[in-house]
């Protein structure tokens, strides 16, 4: 009884704050992309049900019903039954390919009498649930065990595989933000940092693949990932193998440090990033004049060449006498190194080799993803419309539904995915940016509220929270930007329909429920 | 329990969470903030600014008969960028044209200068009421097609072509010289639509609509807040009198020439008849194009505004210029009389005249119309060395006479296209003759020969000056502007350098020309006419004029006849000049003059194969 009296005093209401202000800022934005001109802009026929935004206000209210039930109920509930929610949305996401109707190609969508809902959305919170509970035992490490570091990506990785069934990708790609939160609970950052960097080659590396530089004979995209490696090499070498951060590292002898740290930046820093960069400045000022008067020795004529070859195989040389000094000076930190470089290359060109065995159609997706191809009518339309709407917008907005570009549809998708439009052409430059500090001050708070839980389980919930909340606003926010791909995610408490909202809401209140009950744990 | 070794990562977390936030804003910075592209190109996308052409204005006679109005024609529009994938040969067969020419027409406008694929191109244009509502049944089934309403000339009658002009489509000079104009705008291209364009055509007004990603129309921009109403353009009332227009170019069939009347107290112009003319009602919509074709190439010039382009030897006419020079310049006087044998002799020089009493004084010289009186008067003046040094400073002083009564440069009309006539100078002379010239040489000019040109413009305003004694009004055509005055121009009074004395004397000798003289046939018992006689000598057979006013006091019309190769001026241009003077101051033709006018509407004259 004591407890149930105190859920309302020790809630975060800061959080609550900041939830209610998102949800008013997106209600505002779903009347600005709904609205059809000549509509009567009074409030009552505004929240009519009959409208877009009327449902979406239905979606609001029983969303706020949603989660004061949720702050009702036992904090203990969510840590016991977390594995039994868990595998209920485990087995909803495997049966909703049978029960969906196909809507533009996505199988992810289960009618319930007039509802439709999406199993999807619901399945982030349990499988925070499930995650939580896995790494909650007392002296659960993710450090040194691989078994636990499997199963916990077992769990991700399973809800994601189910969803890509669904042909839902860019939900499915989400459960990578909870990386994020295995980061935070003891996963090496460098497998976070490789993982990051591979990403970064492969968007970088198509991106720039057909821009040719250097009298038209080298791609700038394999320059570029080539650069990349070795100036990542070099940053890795220094912070991980510096004789400071390798003292009271396991089995390392202090004085064996020394030396074959020096010797490996000489080589990388000193040598082999200063010769790639002399070939390609060779490049720069011999090839315009080896262009127009082709140079024949020995009965060989010499014109522009590609040069990535040979940065390639300096690449590899570098990452060889790295893996070298490792082993030779038993630090394995240089041979984890190289082995970082190897396998840089092999993601770079396996993802090369994987888009050209794509069928056309979806090449050209990726190609437009990545800004490679200008299609201002197909699949680039809607990122150079994104801009225009955002553009248009200016410093103060053009008023709350005095927006052209969205409410004239020239911006598609724009009560979902491009939610975000609205707020840049209605609200300008002032409402956009405070939507921005909005959802910093949430993940600020998130990452707070998580770091006093005195259990795993809270603060493990916590950063999955977290995480997935970056990786929409991430990912979302930037491809309205135009400066992520295109993945059709919604922005969570802005975009139209009730399932993201009610998988958000659910996701945030037990969160809130679990960190309103930490009282009962405060040790004194 | 947290591990505290891990603990500094929510630092890296929450770093991360902001710089991404940071790069946001910055980048909503730039797309917001430092780039109007963004804010032009929604404005393209989502508002379409819609022309609102004003009605041009009405023209009317001196009456107000109703010459030119408005009727609505529509054109079709078409946006390059939004019609691909239209059923073309729905489009044609309601259009009722060929593939071909729909193909030809696309590549013309893709080709236009100032083309864009995003705003609306002239696709047709005037279609009927009735080709257009055709159209408009189906127009939704063509996308990226717009109607335009537009509005077409339309003229109550087949009169006065040339002074009431034509409106065509701008040129690109048009284009670049006022920026008013966009690309399938009209001018006027002639007559006064022409050179009252800027008050016929108006203000052009436009409106912004809404228009979403289907390039529906939803609505005004801003509830018509920037919409620009259309100015209509103001009417002008002409000073031509059109039953007096009319008579004119119904007694000029079958001739080559040009009749010009003008009220000699304002300077209005009371009807400009240039023959062979046109009807002004063939010009018009799509057809007009090819009818300006035709036009321009028939040998005879029907395009030509004889009346104020068209420069002829005066003839006879020009005899009272000089009658009123010599009496200014005091080389005559009234009472002053030369002798005349069939004609001037001096020397090897001969100056035919036709058989008349002599010697004789000015005004029987001017009835009779004697060649050897100012062949003399052109000879004592230019050789008399007491009033000048040379006979430079005395032709120079003649031209500067000349000038005075509004020859040798153009008088300034308001009509396009005025010719100036040629008034030869001592300059002109010395170059010509090599400074070796003397009166004998030049004495022809005294005669209105030679060198001398005159439009009937400046023939008919020679009547004026001598009707007024002694000025005129520059003659305009147009008498009004609705809600506007005239350039002041067209109100002062130009004074020529001769006395108003002598403007009576030669008035005299006009009035005897009709009573005992060369103009008898002009003599009506109801008014005194004063007139005057020419008959040029060209290459061809004689040019007819009549230069005259009536009545003799207080004159209501002046008057010049002109017609090409018209033999004596008694023959056409003395009759023609009688019947208009009577029909503008009476109102109507006697049942006598009736007949009279259907005879010489029925005379025509062979032009054989000259090509003039």
């Amino acid at each position: 009884m004591e407890q149930q009296k105190s859920v309302f005093q020790s809630i975060d209401w800061f959080t609550i704050l900041i939830y209610a202000a998102l949800l008013a800022f997106g209600w505002m934005s779903i009347c600005g992309a709904c609205y059809e001109y000549g509509q009567p802009r009074d409030l009552l026929s505004l929240a009519s049900f009959d409208t877009r935004t009327g449902m979406q206000l239905v979606w609001i209210g029983s969303s706020i019903v949603l989660g004061a039930i949720i702050l009702l109920l036992d904090d203990r509930i969510f840590d016991t039954f977390a594995y039994f929610i868990y595998g209920a949305l485990i087995i909803l996401l495997f049966i909703t390919p049978f029960l969906a109707h196909d809507i533009k190609g996505s199988l992810s969508w289960i009618k319930i009498g007039p509802f439709s809902f999406q199993s999807a959305e619901f399945a982030k919170f349990a499988t925070a649930l499930a995650l939580a509970k896995f790494m909650s035992p007392y002296g659960f490490r993710l450090q040194g065990s691989v078994k636990n570091m499997a199963i916990a990506i077992g769990l991700m990785m399973l809800p994601m595989a189910l969803i890509v069934m669904q042909k839902e990708t860019g939900s499915a790609l989400v459960y990578f933000s909870l990386f994020l939160m295995l980061y935070r609970e003891g996963m090496p950052g460098f497998i976070l940092f490789a993982g990051i960097s591979a990403a970064a080659y492969v968007v970088i590396g198509l991106r720039f693949s057909e821009q040719l530089i250097l009298s038209a004979s080298t791609s700038l995209g394999e320059v570029l990932v080539m650069l990349m490696i070795v100036v990542f090499v070099i940053a890795l070498i220094m912070i991980y193998c510096r004789p400071a951060a390798l003292t009271g590292a396991g089995g390392i002898d202090p004085r064996n440090t020394r030396r074959p740290y020096s010797s490996a930046l000489i080589t990388s820093l000193g040598i082999f990033l200063p010769l790639m960069l002399g070939i390609l400045a060779a490049g720069y000022f011999l090839f315009p004049l080896l262009s127009e008067h082709p140079l024949t020795l020995f009965g060989f004529t010499l014109r522009p060449f590609s040069l990535s070859p040979l940065l390639i195989a300096l690449t590899v040389i570098l990452a060889l006498r790295l893996l070298w000094i490792g082993f030779a000076s038993q630090v394995y930190r240089y041979a984890y190194i190289a082995l970082f470089a190897l396998a840089s290359m092999t993601v770079f060109f396996s993802a090369n080799i994987l888009v050209d065995h794509l069928a056309p159609h979806q090449q050209k997706r990726i190609q437009v993803l990545l800004g490679l191809q200008d299609d201002p009518n197909g699949v680039g339309y809607n990122v150079i419309q994104a801009k225009i709407a955002i553009g248009s917008g200016g410093l103060e907005g053009k008023g709350f539904l005095n927006g052209t570009q969205t409410k004239l549809k020239y911006v598609p998708e724009q009560e979902t995915d491009f939610i975000f439009c609205t707020v840049g052409e209605e609200q300008g430059f002032i409402g956009s940016t405070a939507v921005l500090v909005l959802f910093l001050l949430l993940m600020w708070r998130l990452i707070r509220v998580a770091e006093r839980q005195p259990y795993t389980f809270g603060r493990v919930y916590g950063y999955c929270v977290f995480s997935i909340i970056f990786f929409h606003v991430l990912i979302n926010i930037g491809m309205v930007l135009g400066l992520m791909p295109v993945i059709g995610i919604p922005l969570p408490f802005f975009s139209y329909g009730g399932s993201s909202l009610w998988g958000f809401t659910l996701l945030l209140f037990i969160f809130l429920r679990i960190d309103a009950g930490r009282s009962r744990y405060v040790r004194k | 329990m947290a591990d505290s070794s891990l603990s500094y990562r929510k630092y890296v977390l929450g770093f991360a969470a902001l710089v991404i936030v940071v790069v946001y804003v910055l980048r909503l910075f730039s797309l917001q903030l430092l780039s109007d592209d963004y804010r032009a190109r929604a404005d393209s996308n989502a508002l379409m600014r819609r022309i609102q052409f004003p009605a041009r204005g009405a023209i009317t006679d001196r009456t107000g008969k109703l010459l030119v109005y408005n009727q609505p024609a529509y054109d079709i529009m078409v946006v390059m960028h939004e019609q691909d994938g239209v059923d073309t040969l729905g489009l044609c067969r309601s259009l009722g044209i060929t593939r071909e020419w729909y193909i030809k027409r696309m590549d013309e406008i893709r080709r236009t200068k100032g083309y864009s694929p995003y705003t609306q191109q002239v696709f047709m244009n005037q279609l009927s009421m009735e080709e257009f509502s055709n159209f408009q049944e189906k127009l939704f089934h063509f996308r990226g097609f717009y109607i335009q309403k537009r509005s077409i000339r339309q003229y109550s009658y087949p009169y006065a072509a040339h002074i009431l002009g034509d409106v065509g489509e701008v040129s690109p000079n048009d284009i670049e010289a006022d920026d008013y104009y966009r690309s399938g705008d009209y001018i006027g291209t002639q007559g006064v639509e022409r050179s009252y364009e800027r008050q016929l055509r108006g203000i052009k007004g436009s409106e912004i609509l809404i228009r979403d990603v289907h390039g529906r129309i939803k609505g005004r921009y801003q509830d018509g807040r920037f919409d620009q109403k259309p100015i209509p353009g103001k009417n002008l009332t002409l000073s031509i009198d059109l039953e007096l227009q009319k008579l004119g170019e119904r007694l000029m069939q079958g001739k080559l020439g040009s009749i010009v009347a003008i009220e000699p107290s304002t300077g209005e112009i009371l009807c400009m008849v240039t023959s062979p003319t046109y009807d002004p009602r063939t010009m018009v919509g799509r057809q007009r194009g090819k009818r300006h074709k035709e036009l321009a190439r028939d040998p005879m010039k029907p395009l030509l505004n004889r009346a104020i382009m068209g420069t002829y030897p005066p003839g006879s006419t020009f005899k009272t210029s000089q009658a009123l020079t010599f009496l200014e310049e005091g080389i005559i006087t009234p009472q002053t009389a030369f002798s005349c044998s069939r004609g001037f002799h001096y020397g090897r020089l001969t100056v035919r005249c036709h058989p008349h009493g002599a010697p004789l004084p000015l005004t029987p010289a001017i009835a009779t119309s004697c060649n050897s009186y100012f062949c003399w008067g052109l000879y004592h003046m230019l050789n008399n060395r007491s009033h000048y040094h040379s006979t430079q400073e005395a032709m120079t002083t003649w031209k500067n006479y000349m000038v005075s009564m509004g020859f040798g440069y153009r008088l300034g009309v308001d009509l396009p296209s005025e010719a100036r006539g040629m008034i030869p100078n001592a300059e002109y002379y010395d170059k010509h003759y090599k400074g070796s010239w003397n009166a004998l040489t030049v004495i022809h000019i005294s005669i209105g020969q030679a060198e001398i040109t005159l439009t009937p413009l400046q023939i008919a305003n020679l009547g004026a000056t001598i009707a007024n004694r002694g000025w005129f009004i520059t003659p305009h055509i147009v008498k009004e502007v609705q809600d506007d005055t005239l350039a002041s121009v067209y109100h002062k009074k130009r004074y020529t350098k001769v006395s108003r004395t002598h403007y009576e004397t030669v008035i005299e000798g006009m009035a005897r020309a009709v009573t005992g003289g060369t103009c008898r046939a002009a003599a009506t018992s109801q008014y005194i006419v004063c007139g005057k006689t020419g008959t040029a000598q060209n290459r061809g057979f004689d040019h007819s004029a009549f230069m005259g006013f009536a009545p003799r006091d207080n004159p209501k019309i002046a008057i010049a006849v002109y017609v090409e190769n018209g033999g004596y001026g008694a023959h056409f241009g003395v009759p023609i000049g009688a019947l208009m003077m009577e029909q503008y101051i009476n109102g109507h033709l006697s049942e006598a003059s009736q007949h009279k006018a259907d005879a010489f509407a029925a005379r025509s004259i062979n032009y054989g194969d000259y090509v003039r």
